[in-house]
């Protein structure tokens, strides 16, 4: 194919050359000999697209044209691979519409009410995560195909990822939860997304005699370190009713658990009141612990140590946990309560032991409130844009993001909502999304619309009158002007004028009007009769867009007049095209040619001053040629110069007659 | 009631949406739509259920989400879509290809069951012929009005192969919708702020009668006709305004309503209650306008989803006639008007109502049914 290419020059070393075209499907690079002489193309060995491009752009390989000696391989590099995943729309949608509502939402809500305005757009914004999320379950459920599973299945640990960073984000930024209520939220948190024990409970809990279940024990440390307090208190009271023997060590267990202080949501303690209360609650397990209580029961034993915050106790229920930072919260709950925000990275560095994987880093970043470092990485392992141009922009609505400056483009919001946008706009539906977005960008988000819009396919009228729209709403002149050129000269094309007119007229394109009405006017003198009366006639205002248009539809009007048998008014207008100048002097002689019959009727329509006049028109005519070009008209042209004049002095004989009949009587 | 309405994000602009139709006599409520997509890869015709079936009553306010039963490819964008009979469904599209599909109802399951290919065609300067959008298509089963980009009209019988009758270069410019007036005529709205009546029976390739709006030709791209007087004609505008027609007199509207603050994509007289218009629009808006007479006596409704209810003082220029959209009599001459989406945002490109149920779609790849409109 013809590849309109830009040119790398010496991308690469060896032989070939990289070059790249734009398209609606973003970028398409492949290699080269263009503009290069000799060097004869060898194979390529891996693709050197991948190094060219920006760390952030995905690349994947279309097609390999192996059969070309000039090419061997093409490569359609998108900027967004997430954008073309079919199930993803869901959220690209209803997150528009969240994202809507933040930038409209109000700002004057001072306090509490923005900040309960705004947890709740995250929360919305978590909601349609955990939907596409289901969504993405379900597609994986019904997927037979083993690949599409996989698929599927990856999008649904991606899904899940995200929502899990998410939620973190809302709770230490958005909410900024404080000493106490920190810690519920935490806990919350780790409840929503260590799921993976949650089949265990389900098996033990459903089984016909849970206490005689292997996994029982299991179950009750699962609710305990989740700090689900009732939930492993009712299991226990099944285990105490089967053991009579030793029913005073549980009830004693049930009496610490169900004892244990917990930080208030409101104001109804304060932190001081609960420290202390806690600080005698953990004596207590303390004493019963140290005197043997437990002694006799090693589950009940290190219950009571996790109670109590032990830390080599709860690291031996590791496997139960399965992820550091429900360990982390685990630890918190029996031995920080009351933890403050800023103190959660001193308890970090306990954590993991072996390389972290990039989740981990972004969690970890999290916690020690280092948010650029969350967002930096989110930005490197997710293969989307979607999910930190969204938390950015509801960050910066949180005012947390200070005008951090890059050394690029505006500010991050900015930046990394231009990305998301530009990623939708490569989409061949989306893009209708990706306009409200740069709308609330307000450094570079005009120019990218511009530069985007322009690149949008315009196939049918319909989709040409939505993106107009856009353009027409944002007063970007410039681009409706192009976009009725291109729909003129498609309608020009394809012969249907009417509709090219209309297209020119609505851009107020008086150039492109004129030429239009030069065709119809060429029509006429090719045929002797109009094309699209139903148009010309009903030109109305627009008439005045151009002066060749106010022509058409005024010489239109002296043909209707003629047919209506209005001589009168019809030979008044005729000659008005050319007194006033109205009518291009090439049109003059088809003018004085449709007088001829105006001249011949049986009575006199021109009045002799009128017709001195056209007398004068037709000599302006003849005069204006140069002697050599008259010889050179051909002997029709000459005819009618002759009969015109015939007709002309005719006419004058009779109109002197009439005239001076009428003044004499 | 807006808590009434479900929503459901389909991962396809919805272009259209359309009821299928009741059999004579039904009492219960329409239980199927049908929704054609546009500007996708590969755009669909689905038929969707939003009847209570497989749910097995195991969640109670899942019951009104729309349930996809079966769904095609369809070539190009979904321009226009009627139900022809309660089975087949015409189809226009933007390739100017008119498609009856049939849905068989034993197996759910959707085919194209005839095909008139480039019914709408432009041929170029090199002579050489390439499809036109179709932008309307109407049934009077079995007969099939289509028109076109290309300014053509087609008459198709829905068991003939090729067409009854063309009228080219019936419009210099584009039609933009279709509906019948009567079974013999046809009303046509097209770019330049016209609307055209056709007699078929004429064979005269010329509109009998022609209306236009005055000043700016405002481009048209929608009409309804009154379902019990036939006079009263409504077409919405690029500039979102609402104009009613008398077409037995006069060239220009009897009223023009401001309300859309673009593009009016469709208008449709409630089929059976006639007081009730509605419209929907590119600004993203869903207007309900009601003439029922007298304000103190409007339906229930109407005072719980009065968010945006304004009243309304139209200017008409008609004084003989009674019906409450042509009336000016200054004491019960009033409109109530309510926009039945809140949070607009996209697009809304289609809507159909039919008995208590409104469905509509959007350009945010969303259906939204609501069933109890006037509850």
């Amino acid at each position: 194919a013809a590849v309109p290419s830009q040119v790398v020059p010496g991308a690469d070393p060896s032989a070939r050359q990289l070059c790249f075209a734009w398209g609606p499907a973003e970028v398409l690079v492949c290699e080269t000999l263009f503009g290069r002489r000799g060097g004869s193309p060898s194979r390529g060995e891996g693709g050197p697209g991948r190094a060219l491009l920006p760390g952030a752009l995905m690349g994947c390989v279309a097609g390999t044209g192996e059969g070309g000696p000039s090419s061997s391989r093409l490569f359609v590099v998108r900027k967004d691979q997430d954008i073309y995943i079919q199930t993803l729309r869901k959220l690209f949608n209803e997150s528009h519409g969240i994202f809507i509502g933040l930038q409209r939402s109000e700002e004057e809500l001072a306090g509490k009410s923005r900040k309960a305005q705004l947890v709740q757009v995250s929360k919305n914004y978590r909601s349609v995560i955990r939907a596409c999320m289901e969504d993405m379950h379900q597609a994986a459920i019904s997927a037979r195909d083993p690949a599409l599973h996989g698929q599927y299945s990856t999008q649904v640990s991606i899904l899940s990822a995200m929502e899990l960073i998410w939620n973190l984000c809302e709770i230490l930024f958005v909410e900024a939860a404080a000493a106490g209520p920190l810690l519920l939220r935490l806990l919350d948190w780790v409840r929503l997304h260590v799921c993976d024990v949650d089949n265990m409970v389900r098996e033990v809990l459903s089984s016909e005699n849970p206490s005689k279940h292997e996994l029982f024990w299991n179950v009750v440390d699962v609710f305990v370190l989740q700090g689900r307090m009732d939930e492993a208190r009712h299991l226990l009271s099944k285990e105490a009713s089967a053991n009579p023997a030793s029913v005073n060590m549980y009830r004693i267990l049930d009496d610490l658990m169900k004892k244990m202080p917990v930080p208030s949501l409101g104001n109804t303690q304060t932190l001081t009141e609960m420290e202390l209360k806690w600080q005698h609650w953990h004596e207590e397990c303390q004493r019963y612990l140290q005197d043997g209580t437990f002694a006799s029961n090693s589950h009940m034993e290190s219950i009571c140590k996790i109670l109590l915050g032990d830390e080599d106790a709860i690291l031996e229920k590791k496997e139960l946990m399965t992820t550091w930072y429900h360990f982390l919260v685990t630890r918190l709950l029996y031995s920080h309560p009351t933890v403050k925000p800023m103190e959660l990275r001193m308890d970090l560095f306990l954590g993991g032991e072996s390389s972290p994987e990039p989740l981990d880093m972004i969690l970890m970043a999290a916690f020690e409130f280092e948010m650029h470092q969350v967002i930096k990485e989110c930005s490197i392992a997710l293969s989307n844009w979607w999910f930190v141009a969204h938390l950015t922009d509801l960050l910066d609505h949180c005012k947390l993001l200070q005008s951090h400056n890059l050394y690029f483009g505006s500010n991050m919001r900015e930046f990394l909502l231009l990305e998301y946008a530009s990623g939708l706009f490569s989409h061949h539906s989306l893009w209708q999304l990706g306009v409200d977005y740069f709308d609330h960008c307000p450094e570079y988000g005009r120019v990218y619309l511009e530069l985007h819009i322009e690149r949008i396919p315009l196939n049918t009228e319909q989709k040409a009158l939505k993106v107009l729209r856009i353009c027409e709403q944002r007063q970007m002149h410039e681009q409706v002007r192009s976009i009725c050129k291109i729909m003129a000269m498609k309608a020009l094309r394809n012969n249907r004028l009417g509709s090219a007119l209309s297209w020119s007229i609505r851009a107020k394109d008086a150039a492109f009007a004129t030429l239009i009405s030069d065709r119809f006017l060429k029509d006429y003198c090719e045929r002797g009769c109009f094309s699209d009366l139903d148009l010309i006639d009903n030109l109305g205002p627009s008439m005045l867009l151009s002066d060749r248009l106010t022509f058409l539809g005024k010489y239109r009007e002296f043909h209707r007049l003629y047919g209506e048998k209005r001589f009168a008014e019809a030979a008044k207008l005729l000659l008005m095209l050319m007194t006033a100048h109205i009518a291009p002097c090439s049109f003059w002689m088809t003018l004085l040619t449709d007088a001829l019959p105006l001249l011949e009727q049986k009575e006199v329509i021109f009045s002799a001053e009128q017709t001195y006049e056209l007398m004068r028109c037709l000599e302006d005519l003849t005069a204006g040629k140069p002697e050599k070009q008259k010889f050179q008209d051909d002997d029709v042209e000459t005819m009618k110069v002759e009969m015109l004049r015939l007709a002309l002095a005719r006419n004058l004989a009779r109109v002197i007659v009439k005239e001076g009949t009428l003044e004499g009587s | 009631a807006m808590e009434d309405v479900c929503a459901k994000f389909v991962s396809q602009k919805i272009s259209k949406t359309r009821w299928r139709p009741l059999p004579a006599a039904a009492l219960q409520p329409p239980d199927l739509f049908a929704t054609g997509s546009w500007d996708n890869e590969d755009n669909r015709i689905s038929i969707w259920s939003v009847g209570d079936l497989g749910n097995g009553g195991l969640n109670g306010e899942y019951q009104g989400e729309p349930q996809l039963l079966c769904d095609i490819g369809h070539n190009g964008d979904v321009m226009d879509m009627q139900f022809l009979d309660q089975e087949r469904i015409v189809v226009a599209s933007s390739t100017g290809t008119v498609t009856v599909f049939r849905h068989h109802q034993n197996n759910q399951t959707l085919s194209a069951s005839l095909r008139w290919e480039k019914a709408h065609y432009h041929v170029d300067q090199d002579m050489s012929c390439g499809g036109a959008a179709c932008t309307g298509v109407i049934c009077n089963n079995p007969e099939v009005v289509t028109v076109g980009e290309d300014g053509r009209i087609n008459l198709f019988r829905a068991d003939q192969k090729d067409a009854v009758r063309t009228i080219d270069n019936a419009d210099s410019s584009t039609l933009h919708a279709v509906t019948f007036l009567r079974t013999t005529e046809i009303l046509t709205v097209n770019s330049i702020g016209q609307l055209k009546i056709w007699d078929l029976r004429q064979q005269r390739n010329e509109p009998s009668q022609i209306f236009s709006l005055a000043g700016d030709r405002v481009p048209l791209h929608c009409v309804d006709r009154h379902p019990n007087q036939q006079h009263i004609v409504a077409t919405g505008g690029q500039d979102g305004v609402l104009s009613i027609w008398d077409i037995r007199q006069g060239t220009m509207p009897v009223s023009l309503l401001n309300a859309h603050e673009a593009e009016m994509w469709e208008v449709h007289f409630h089929p059976s209650n006639p007081d009730h218009l509605f419209t929907c629009s590119e600004d993203g808006s869903l207007w309900h306008w009601d003439t029922s007479t007298d304000i103190s006596d409007k339906p229930s409704f109407l005072h719980q989803g009065g968010r945006n209810t304004t009243y309304f003082s139209h200017s008409t220029i008609n004084q003989s006639v009674v019906s409450a959209w042509l009336s000016n009599d200054p004491t019960k001459d009033r409109m109530e008007i309510t926009n039945l989406i809140p949070n607009q945002t996209l697009s809304v490109n289609s809507l159909d109502i039919l008995g208590p149920c409104l469905v509509y779609g959007t350009d945010a790849e969303a259906i939204h049914v609501n069933r109890q409109l006037f509850a």
